[in-house]
């Protein structure tokens, strides 16, 4: 089912809504939070900054919506991104070019994604725990790999990836805006994306009406993987270091958070790429309201927990059955919905 | 299938004394009491929180919130502590009632909203961590004189080993969690929910019920597991016991219980919280491998658990020639 744009855009109107809210509550804080100026061959500004600092989040989500897409969840990013990360700084120390270091990071990525995968399609075990593995002993390796140091670099082109500018614009977004685009319409304008859904909705079905779930299964969590580690590299290359501990820590989580806000259901099936993008935005945007409104740091966790709660309501079954029967008994409204809301309860809530 | 459920458990059994014999093969002083002692001396907390990770993980859920709990736990009770005269156990009950309250109420989000409990603990281990940072950011230290006391209660056993309270706790917290488990009709609730919700309702398991009761023991745990850590470290810090639900998961784990729910034993847990133990505890006596690889090892340990369990699974749906399509769960 190719998105046309109307639909596209009613699907993704709650999320902009959303993330128009908070850029508003960004600008009362912060009045100059508009202000982009153009410095040093750069664009500088808070708005800048936030589609900057999102960028990490932005490319893990692009693979964890396929991945939550097949009903599946990868819980392993943020171990991928450290050993990615640590992949191309031992690799920029030992001498090699920027771009042997990123194929060296993307292949470790590939490598991982494609061990998750062989665990869930091969195996057939549950993803959370699949991924789980991987979690655990990721950082493991990534202190393996840095031979538990912070491993610093001095390499421009490697650099460049993180700090960098392209066209006067910070590269990590450049770089998270052409993935969001290739995955968006790669998925799109082929069968691929209903393929990935139609796994998500019901494997055995999907699997007797011929379609290859193992290798699309395998390809997905490779996917996640390939976005992770090219996240990794990212940080890496705009602390100048490698830091197996911490690179990626609790970032799969904010991955699996944007994924929610963008309205895609943990239980697979339909999902939107564009919208988990926009709910990334949105994570990043809250974050910068609390830096700007100059409230403690500390208060960050508790307000994004609550946001999930909320979040989570609204698209909870009951809740959305609720709404539904609430409409329907409403004066003459039914005639107009052509399909019931289950599947897309957020529309309704909002 | 009598034989399918037990061998996890007789794994898990053979290993920790096929690693323990090595070891002391290896270096003949790990057989010493004091060596066991701080076995269970360091692994308490870990155990506290296992015993409640087991319960839910039996019934087919996870709790993603205990570390988070653990670290709010300890705040909170060295922030009460430094800013009243309240005292340590009436602190200890505050604190438990809360965690216990905290947990019921993810219980319910997930059973009446119908949320995957995946993304309900999650919210929750964001709202723990968040609520011990806004108590406090630093390090708070504990200096109460009943803490002391505390400290101080050892049994001191031949060869030098002092068994202390909070291994003892631990020890009682295992046999109280297998009792309820195998003994209670709570218990085998929480198996009958973990083997299908849909089949355990129909046979008039009281599903709300059962699944508040399980989070709530899982947070209940957490808060006596954050009491036990905090006397273990005479502090309370917000960012402590970053990741304690991966380990109380992996323990699960490598303690024969199935990921998926219905099967396993709370003893099980107990030995594979001390295979985690002695992995730890060789790493520091060989001195020249780093601590990295602990967590190598385990997630090896992990996947090898995962893949046994996945074999007898196997083995037992082509035994029963249930095998339809929809037979493996994905």
């Amino acid at each position: 089912m190719p998105a046309t744009t109307p639909s596209l855009f009613k699907r993704i109107t709650p999320q902009l809504l959303i993330l128009a809210v908070v850029i508003g509550l960004n600008f009362l804080v912060f009045p100059d939070f508009f202000d982009v100026s153009f410095r040093n061959g750069r664009l500088f500004g808070n708005l800048v900054d936030v589609f900057n600092r999102g960028a990490p989040v932005a490319l893990l989500c692009i693979g964890m919506t396929l991945v939550i897409a097949t009903k599946g969840i990868d819980l392993s990013v943020g171990a991928v991104m450290a050993i990615a990360g640590a992949t191309a700084a031992s690799l920029v120390t030992d001498g090699y070019g920027w771009g042997t270091a990123l194929l060296g990071a993307l292949a470790t990525g590939a490598l991982c994604g494609f061990w998750n995968g062989f665990l869930v399609a091969v195996l057939r075990i549950q993803p959370i725990v699949a991924t789980l593995v991987l979690m655990v002993a990721g950082r493991g390796i990534a202190q393996l790999i840095t031979e538990g140091t912070i491993l610093t670099f001095n390499n421009e082109g490697l650099i460049r990836l993180g700090a960098g500018t392209f066209m006067g614009i910070p590269t990590p977004i450049v770089i998270w805006l052409a993935l969001g685009t290739l995955a968006t319409i790669g998925v799109r304008r082929t069968a691929l994306g209903m393929l990935i859904e139609s796994i998500g909705v019901n494997e055995a079905s999907s699997r007797l009406a011929g379609i290859n779930s193992r290798v699309l299964l395998i390809c997905v969590y490779l996917a996640s993987g390939l976005c992770a580690a090219l996240a990794g590299v990212i940080v890496a290359a705009d602390i100048k270091g490698a830091d197996a501990n911490n690179a990626g820590l609790w970032l799969e989580l904010d991955a699996i958070l944007a994924v929610v806000i963008g309205g895609n259901s943990l239980l697979g099936g339909r999902f939107s790429i564009v919208a988990s993008l926009i709910g990334a935005l949105i994570i990043q945007s809250v974050n910068s309201v609390i830096l700007l409104s100059g409230m403690p740091p500390e208060f960050n966790l508790v307000i994004k927990a609550l946001l999930i709660l909320a979040i989570l309501v609204i698209q909870s079954p009951r809740v959305a059955h609720l709404i539904y029967m609430l409409r329907a008994s409403g004066p003459e409204r039914l005639p107009e919905r052509q399909r019931p809301s289950v599947q897309e309860p957020k529309e309704d809530a909002l | 299938m009598i034989r399918s459920t037990h061998l996890p458990l007789m794994v898990t059994l053979a290993t920790f004394v096929l690693a323990f014999a090595l070891c002391g093969w290896q270096y003949p002083s790990m057989l010493s009491t004091r060596v066991v002692a701080n076995l269970l001396t360091d692994n308490a907390f870990l155990g506290i929180v296992a015993v409640g990770m087991t319960f839910v993980i039996l019934s087919g859920g996870i709790d993603l919130s205990v570390g988070s709990v653990i670290a709010f736990t300890g705040v909170f009770l060295a922030v009460i502590l430094r800013d009243t005269s309240i005292h340590p156990l009436a602190a200890f009950v505050l604190v438990l009632l809360i965690t216990t309250m905290f947990g019921a109420a993810m219980g319910a989000v997930i059973h009446f909203l119908e949320m995957p409990p995946f993304i309900v603990t999650l919210a929750g281990m964001f709202l723990a961590r968040g609520a011990a940072y806004v108590l406090s950011t630093d390090s708070v230290p504990i200096t109460h004189e009943f803490y002391d006391t505390l400290q101080d209660i050892y049994w001191k056993a031949p060869g030098g080993g002092r068994f202390r309270l909070i291994g003892g706790i631990m020890l009682l917290v295992f046999i109280c969690g297998a009792l309820v488990a195998h003994r209670t009709r709570f218990g085998q609730n929480v198996y009958a929910v973990g083997g299908g919700g849909p089949t355990a309702r129909l046979m008039g398991v009281p599903l709300a019920r059962t699944t508040v009761g399980i989070y709530a023991i899982s947070g209940g745990l957490a808060g006596l597991a954050g009491i036990i850590f905090s006397l273990y470290t005479s502090a309370g810090y917000s960012l402590a016991t970053v990741g304690v639900e991966l380990d109380a998961i992996a323990a699960v784990v490598i303690g024969g219980t199935l990921l998926s729910g219905g099967y396993g034993f709370v003893a099980g847990t107990f030995f594979g919280i001390l295979i985690m133990g002695l992995i730890q505890t060789y790493i520091v006596f060989d001195g020249t491998l780093s601590s990295w690889w602990t967590k190598i090892v385990i997630g090896a340990l992990l996947f090898s658990f995962i893949l046994l369990q996945k074999g007898l699974t196997w083995a037992t749906i082509t035994r029963k020639r249930t095998a339809t399509g929809s037979a493996q769960q994905s």
